[in-house]
């Protein structure tokens, strides 16, 4: 039987439904999991994706023709069925699961296991071929739960406020930010990069439950906002706009952060292992719970996951695609054209 | 082991050297006096015997973590670092109170030697209730590989602010020979003086990057080649006779030729020189290789000794007549030097460096143009009126060395690098041509900035023709300037030929694979310089 989801040069497709999941190069029907942008791109002719995650990809990519799948609903494209469901990655982020003729494959975008409190909770889906992203896809991957990291970075932040310091926290802009937001106790006021400011409205704006946060402006300084918290993209670190909150604590919260080189490689000093990606376990976990035979794995350490996987019992191999392509491997290497650019802990590119 | 996690994670937090002093000097006023000895223990490089391989290591915690060796080792190669992937794959641990370092320490030390199976017990043992920082620690002093981001200098401050003591006092007592396990915290801190075997801290010198008419008259300076031996510190007092290497380690017995020296050398009398392998025929020294073949000599055949035999070169006088001559100025002890080897018998394998002359800095950089063929790297220049520093300070004593020989050479293979590095491919194999073949010669990982390794990285990636665990056959398309410090015959090596501290001079993005240099070249160079 011919393969349900094939690789073109412009990425995921599923020949008898004429669509593409995720594609990197302009097609004529896309289907989005996330908003992120090596998954969401402009120049489709038509976008379908969650009601939840639609507005965060209208603002990032501009006017774009879309509609909405609520998650669990089925829609048939071409006869093959397609239907989204909650990945636990960001608000909104869907794996897709596409049915035709009994065959049944569930493409897994990026996701994360663990219910963080603010994006939909991950939910599995039975499935004969799964497509799953393998980010953390080696063992040295093992997050702590979410409450221990959220209460070891209150703890900081906490030190940072009673020293007259600032705590100046890079988290990715969307996702990582609101989900430490919705998370993290008030212990002073929560401020935030221009960047991170843009999608709190928009999820506020789509009832999602944030706390009040101040966009930081010209007159910001730790003068005006001592103790406080700043969220950040990892990009303005060190740079001018940081240095308004001198003395200032800087960290990073990433899944990277668990590997001590790569967060000395970061220049950081402090680092919280806070990711939005399934950690060693999840994955696994994950896996299993598909009760799929076939393993296709993407966005990470796909040969060493596929061959652990393989070894485990099922017919596995690696996919190679251009999610995470700021750097496939190699979760330290700046990208060329800015080289404090963040991780591909998202693969988002703010 | 808290507290000493405690304080590796306040050292590790910040790159700040005044933070990072605090921070010890903090922990040596505070923690347990054992633990104090051994952390100064550590931090000046003294580690306990290994209790296991680092492929016992391997293994064991591969097994623990049920977890295929392979697997293992792709972990390894991402993290970089042994003793954090061990940590990081372990199961969680058990909640238990983890013991002291001293305790930790102590219990380690009894290890070697034990059979396979107790070394085991012992080691999973501890890696089962050890929580994560302190499993971290506790294996990075298994693998011997510890490091906290404290050179000798910061913790030698950090002692003397903790306990009042003059830095150079608390320089020269951790010098030298002494065990963790017998000595006082008090006695790190006190001067040892002039006794036993007790060396002083060497002086060491910074590289000249400026233009030599920057220091002035060249009447202020004295000036000697620059030896590619081994620095040694030779002691004859009248309970000791040792010679010191610059990593303290005493290497008395290697050279059993200096053992006369004891006999006819004043007592009290401590020298600073170079030791090299000397060719009396040619009155030069022989290649640096025949000196390589002693240093791993415990002990020396005969046959060894008379194919390479040792000579100390003196250049300094620290110590004459039981008195600390290090505050007098450089050309006072010098002359003391020249006139203590002016009195000894003809004969002995010790003699002082030479000086070189020259009226003015031209003259100078042309014996320093000259300086290969005395196997020497170039010249030292050091101030007349300098005092024997502790340690590194800028401005009185400069290394002048000759630039390198170069080869332009191209990629052949690629690997990530280790610590800081993981996940980076830093570390190359490169090639030249030989015919239509391309011939790999030389391995470098230094040289080139961190955003090039980033770029060759993200290139490296996406142009893998083949993976050999963590080593990546690329294609032979990225061209780099090497430079090097000298090339010998090696049978050992498809090419036939070795470098000498080969690492990356430039990335020529601007030469095509088609000049890249040839292995006649390298071959006609080995002939005309090689050892």
């Amino acid at each position: 039987m011919a393969d349900l989801l094939t690789l073109t040069p412009q990425g995921l497709y599923c020949p008898p439904g004429d669509f593409h999941i995720d594609p990197w190069r302009p097609v004529s029907r896309a289907l989005i999991t996330h908003g992120h942008s090596d998954h969401a791109r402009a120049g489709h002719a038509a976008y379908l994706t969650t009601p939840q995650a639609l507005p965060v990809i209208r603002h990032r990519l501009g006017p774009l023709t879309a509609e909405t799948l609520p998650y669990g609903e089925p829609q048939s494209i071409n006869g093959v069925t397609v239907s989204f469901h909650p990945a636990g990655h960001v608000p909104g982020s869907a794996q897709i699961r596409v049915e035709h003729r009994g065959q049944v494959w569930v493409v897994s975008g990026d996701y994360k296991t663990e219910a963080d409190g603010l994006a939909e909770a991950f939910a599995p889906v039975a499935c004969h071929t799964f497509i799953t992203e393998c980010t953390f896809g080696l063992p040295v991957f093992r997050w702590q739960t979410q409450a221990d990291t959220i209460a070891e970075i209150a703890a900081w932040w906490g030190a940072n406020a009673a020293a007259g310091k600032v705590s100046l926290l890079a988290a990715y802009s969307f996702g990582k930010a609101q989900r430490l937001l919705a998370a993290l106790p008030q212990l002073g006021p929560f401020l935030t990069h221009g960047a991170v400011e843009e999608i709190n409205g928009i999820l506020r704006g789509q009832g999602y439950a944030l706390p009040e946060t101040t966009r930081v402006t010209p007159e910001t300084t730790a003068k005006t906002h001592p103790g406080a918290l700043v969220i950040a993209p990892p990009s303005a670190l060190a740079t001018p706009w940081a240095r308004r909150f001198e003395p200032a604590e800087e960290a990073m919260a990433s899944g990277w952060m668990a590997v001590r080189g790569i967060r000395r490689r970061r220049g950081l000093g402090s680092g919280f292992a806070l990711s939005d990606h399934a950690d060693w376990d999840g994955l696994n976990a994950a896996i299993r719970a598909t009760g799929a035979t076939r393993v296709l794995a993407t966005h990470g350490y796909t040969h060493a996951f596929a061959r652990w996987l393989t070894d485990q019992g099922y017919q596995a191999s690696p996919l190679e695609t251009e999610f995470g392509t700021e750097a496939e491997d190699a979760p330290a290497a700046p990208t060329p054209d800015t080289t404090d650019a963040p991780l591909s802990d998202e693969g988002a590119t703010n | 082991m808290n507290r000493f996690a405690a304080l590796f994670a306040a050292l590790d937090a910040t790159t700040s050297t005044s933070a990072k002093t605090a921070a010890l000097a903090d922990y040596f006023r505070t923690a347990p006096e054992a633990d104090r000895v051994w952390t100064v223990a550590l931090l000046s490089g003294r580690r306990p015997r290994r209790a296991a391989t680092s492929t016992e290591l391997r293994q064991w915690a591969a097994q623990e973590a049920t977890l295929p060796d392979w697997l293992f080792e792709e972990s390894y190669s991402l993290v970089g670092d042994l003793a954090e992937t061990i940590a990081l794959i372990l199961p969680p641990a058990s909640a238990a109170q983890p013991p002291g370092l001293s305790e930790t320490l102590s219990a380690l030390s009894r290890l070697p030697g034990q059979p396979v199976e107790a070394r085991r017990a012992a080691i999973l043992s501890a890696w089962r209730s050890l929580p994560p920082a302190e499993r971290f620690l506790f294996t990075k002093l298994l693998t011997g590989g510890f490091r906290m981001g404290v050179s000798r200098g910061l913790m030698t401050r950090a002692l003397a602010q903790a306990t009042g003591a003059a830095e150079t006092a608390v320089a020269q007592s951790l010098m030298g020979d002494w065990d963790p396990a017998t000595t006082r915290f008090a006695t790190l801190t006190e001067a040892p003086g002039a006794q036993g075997a007790q060396p002083y801290p060497f002086a060491l010198a910074s590289p000249l990057e400026a233009e030599p008419q920057m220091l002035g008259e060249t009447s202020d300076w004295l000036a000697e080649w620059k030896w590619d031996g081994i620095r040694g510190q030779l002691i004859a007092r009248a309970d000791a006779f040792a010679l010191w290497s610059r990593g303290e380690e005493l290497i008395t017995d290697r050279f059993p030729e200096f053992a006369p020296l004891a006999d006819f050398l004043p007592l009290g009398t401590v020298i600073d020189g170079e030791i090299l392998a000397w060719d009396y025929e040619a009155t030069r020294p022989l290649p640096f290789a025949a000196l390589q073949k002693r240093i791993t000599r415990k002990t020396v055949p005969k046959a060894l000794l008379r194919e390479a035999p040792a000579r100390l070169l003196a250049y300094d006088l620290l110590e004459e007549g039981g008195e600390d001559l290090r505050p007098l100025p450089l050309a006072t002890r010098r002359a003391s030097l020249d006139r203590l080897l002016h009195a000894l018998p003809p004969g002995l394998p010790l003699a002082a460096s030479p000086l070189l002359t020259a009226p003015d800095w031209p003259g100078l950089a042309a014996l320093r143009e000259a300086a290969r063929d005395h196997l020497a790297e170039g010249l030292m220049l050091k101030r007349a009126a300098s005092p024997y520093f502790t340690g590194r300070k800028r401005g009185d004593w400069w290394k002048w060395k000759l630039d390198p020989y170069t080869v332009d050479a191209v990629m052949l293979y690629a690997q990530a690098g280790h610590g800081r590095r993981a996940a980076l491919f830093t570390d190359f194999t490169f090639a030249v041509r030989d015919g239509n073949a391309l011939v790999p010669f030389a391995k470098a990982y230094s040289g080139l900035t961190d955003a090039e390794f980033a770029e060759i990285t993200r290139w490296v990636q996406s142009h893998t023709l083949e993976r050999f665990g963590p080593v990546r056959r690329v294609p032979p398309e990225l061209v780099f300037e090497l430079g090097f410090e000298g090339i010998q015959a090696s049978p050992r090596h498809k090419s036939g030929i070795a470098l000498r501290f080969p690492r990356m001079l430039r990335w020529r993005r601007d030469k095509p694979v088609s000049e890249i240099d040839t292995l006649d070249s390298l071959r006609t160079l080995l002939a005309a310089r090689g050892t």
